[in-house]
């Protein structure tokens, strides 16, 4: 077996470094805007008028049944011709977001749908507006109900980041490309970023444990 | 003016009807029983008092307000209609103080500054001023109940609504509930309960409303409607809960 030499390819710790930086920057981004279309997107798909259901209804049939690097070239190089031109990383920012947004829709009208309508019911018999009664009644226990599947979406999602690497987008998988370029070192390269995808997953799922503990502290019956 | 004034009311789920033609009139300061076999038709009247089921025909008004009106008049009202469910229907995820303090703060009947005191006072009431920071999943069906009471008293409701709300609850913890609710009606509070809790029917209501078929079969004074019921499907009904 050919000798390992990591030494040549931790030359470049400046530029894995700003890959990490980059890749969380871009999961962080598209986690945000994702939920956000997704807390919409669940909310108007169980309450809106028929065309937009059915709408929100085709984006995440649309998605869900495509590959992410496909939508990824549709926005990167596709839209440029309808005049909306995004530079790499806010394109790649765009295209994850409305990837992770489908997935977040089904997951959190799950969430919703999980929550008893006596507990609606009750909120409403108090006197509360139905915005009311979603946010300060039915959210949270709708969010725990769907903390495992939202989380392991997210982390999906940050190891999904890598597609961009495919549109020049400066992100870990990006920067690992062009290390290997320079020094030849594929296996050295592609070794030591799994190790730092691992690390930044298990990191993931500590935040997430603590955040959880913290957010979720009534108890439930089992 | 009555409190409550249920007119000519029909309801139906799909084809079935529910509730043919009930009227029924509710003054304040009265304890009204609705008893009757299950199916009868009590809890969708019950459910139909506070807007919770809409109607296919007929009008009910409370405080000379409509019920199945706009949606806006209709939350002014449920503000002064407390309901309380056979299932609890405490929110999981709020201490007892916050299940007790949400609606009140947010309909801006109390500060944030002021609720604690509020959720001590009607806890109080209630018997379980010592609960205050627990979790529903901490406490007994019973204990449950009686917050779920304090809850609505919160709002200082001008009527209460019951929904079989002892059925769910083990044999041992039914009598502090019922206590509390007697309590609420020595102190003046307009009830309407669906029970089937006959004694407490006989002791504490001054109108008892039996219902079948989706009608009222007969109404009356307990005294009256236990010891000289006229109907043969009321006599039976009697019958078959002694």
């Amino acid at each position: 077996m050919q000798n390992l030499n990591f030494q040549q390819v931790l030359r470049y710790q400046d530029e894995f470094l700003h890959g990490i930086v980059n890749t969380l920057e871009m999961t962080a981004i598209a986690a945000l805007f994702g939920l956000l279309i997704g807390v919409v997107g669940a909310v108007l798909v169980g309450n809106g008028p028929r065309p937009v259901r059915v709408l929100i209804k085709a984006y995440i049939e649309l998605i869900r049944n495509t590959p992410p690097l496909i939508q990824l070239f549709v926005i990167f190089f596709i839209f440029p011709s309808a005049g909306i031109r995004l530079a790499p990383f806010p394109s790649a920012c765009v295209a994850l977001s409305v990837y992770f947004g489908a997935y977040a829709i089904e997951i959190i009208r799950s969430g919703l749908a999980s929550i008893p309508k006596s507990q609606v019911e009750a909120g409403e018999c108090l006197g509360l507006t139905r915005f009311e009664v979603f946010r300060y009644v039915v959210l949270a226990p709708a969010l725990r109900n769907i903390y495992p599947s939202i989380t392991s979406q997210l982390i999906l999602l940050l190891l999904g980041t890598s597609v961009a690497s495919q549109i020049a987008a400066e992100e870990l998988f990006h920067t690992a490309t062009f290390v290997e370029s320079r020094t030849f070192r594929s296996f050295e390269v592609y070794a030591l970023i799994s190790a730092i995808y691992v690390a930044l997953v298990v990191a993931s799922h500590i935040i997430f444990a603590v955040v959880g503990a913290f957010a979720f502290r009534w108890p439930v019956r089992r | 003016m009555a409190l409550v004034e249920i007119k000519n009311v029909r309801k139906s789920f799909g084809a079935l009807e529910v509730l043919k033609d009930v009227s029924l009139t509710v003054e304040e300061g009265e304890i009204v029983t609705i008893i009757g076999r299950s199916g009868s038709g009590k809890s969708t009247l019950l459910r139909c008092i506070n807007g919770l089921e809409d109607i296919q025909d007929g009008e009910i008004f409370v405080e000379g307000q409509q019920v199945h009106a706009k949606m806006k008049k209709l939350r002014e009202l449920r503000q002064k209609v407390g309901i309380v469910f056979q299932a609890f229907n405490l929110f999981p995820h709020l201490t007892v103080e916050r299940n007790i303090t949400l609606a009140p703060i947010r309909t801006g009947r109390v500060s944030k500054a002021g609720a604690r005191a509020l959720a001590e006072k009607v806890l109080a009431q209630v018997g379980l001023s010592e609960k205050i920071d627990a979790y529903p999943e901490q406490l007994s069906g019973g204990q449950q109940q009686r917050v779920a009471i304090a809850r609505c008293l919160a709002m200082s409701p001008d009527l209460m609504l019951f929904d079989e709300v002892t059925s769910a609850l083990d044999p041992e913890l039914v009598g502090e509930v019922l206590k509390v609710m007697e309590d609420m009606a020595s102190r003046g509070m307009t009830m309407i309960l669906v029970t089937h809790e006959m004694a407490f029917a006989r002791d504490v209501a001054t109108k008892i409303v039996f219902m079948h078929q989706g009608r009222v079969w007969e109404e009356g004074p307990p005294s009256e409607l236990f010891s000289n019921p006229k109907t043969p499907e009321l006599k039976s009904f009697i019958g078959s809960n002694h």
